[in-house]
């Protein structure tokens, strides 16, 4: 658990989210028991208005890069506006299943 | 040359590529599968680069544009995203579009794939 939180509390420290959800999908791929190296990241935020989606994932990429460049292999990220968030009803697409391909 | 150089050189000389695990047939990531699915269906020929083949390449495209997962998708020499970008372009018709505008630039004969 311990990932996963220290990648919640650094983006609440830096986009001060309107939500935020950070799940550990590590489950659904081929690694150990008890893995955290999949996660998907719902952030929604006032930083991200008039910002291309590239910029967004750039900004949240740096504020985990410790985490990215250590255990964590995979970050699906949807980030929004809290505009963009209440006219979507507040969902996202599911992440992909593995396919089995390894990180080397 | 340099791998960095390599990297540059394929960037720049196709409309429209694709850093991906696998092939578009036999993608070996369920993030790169639907990235590349999502281009084949803008319909425009794409060029791909399978990283779990070329180590190289695989350790160094990460700071080529200092983006740290893949796949990695750039269209008209610019680095538009990875997979959930894509999807988004692709849903909203942005895909499609950047897509076409770039393929306009290259005509096809001249096109790598």
């Amino acid at each position: 658990m311990q990932i996963q939180q220290n990648i919640r509390q650094k983006l609440e420290q830096t986009f001060t989210p309107l939500h935020i959800e950070v799940e550990n999908e590590s489950h659904m791929h081929n690694v150990p028991e008890g893995s955290e190296s999949h996660f998907r990241v719902l952030l929604v935020s006032t930083q991200f208005e008039g910002k291309p989606l590239v910029q967004r994932h750039r900004a949240v990429n740096s504020t985990l890069s410790e985490e990215l460049k250590g255990q964590v292999h995979a970050l699906a990220l949807h980030t929004m506006t809290p505009e963009e968030w209440f006219a979507k009803g507040g969902s996202v697409p599911e992440s992909p299943p593995c396919l089995g391909g390894g990180k080397s | 040359m340099d791998v960095l150089d390599r990297i540059k050189e394929q960037v720049e000389n196709n409309p429209v590529i694709i850093y991906m695990k696998g092939t578009p047939q036999f993608p070996q990531c369920g993030f790169s599968s639907r990235a590349a699915a999502a281009l084949q269906d803008c319909g425009a020929k794409f060029a791909y680069v399978n990283v779990l083949a070329d180590p190289e390449i695989f350790e160094n495209l990460p700071r080529f544009a200092d983006w740290p997962t893949f796949p990695q998708v750039y269209v008209d020499g610019e680095l538009i995203g990875g997979c959930d970008i894509t999807l988004e372009m692709h849903s909203s018709g942005d895909l499609h579009k950047a897509v076409a505008e770039a393929a306009k630039k290259w005509p096809a004969e001249e096109s790598e794939g």
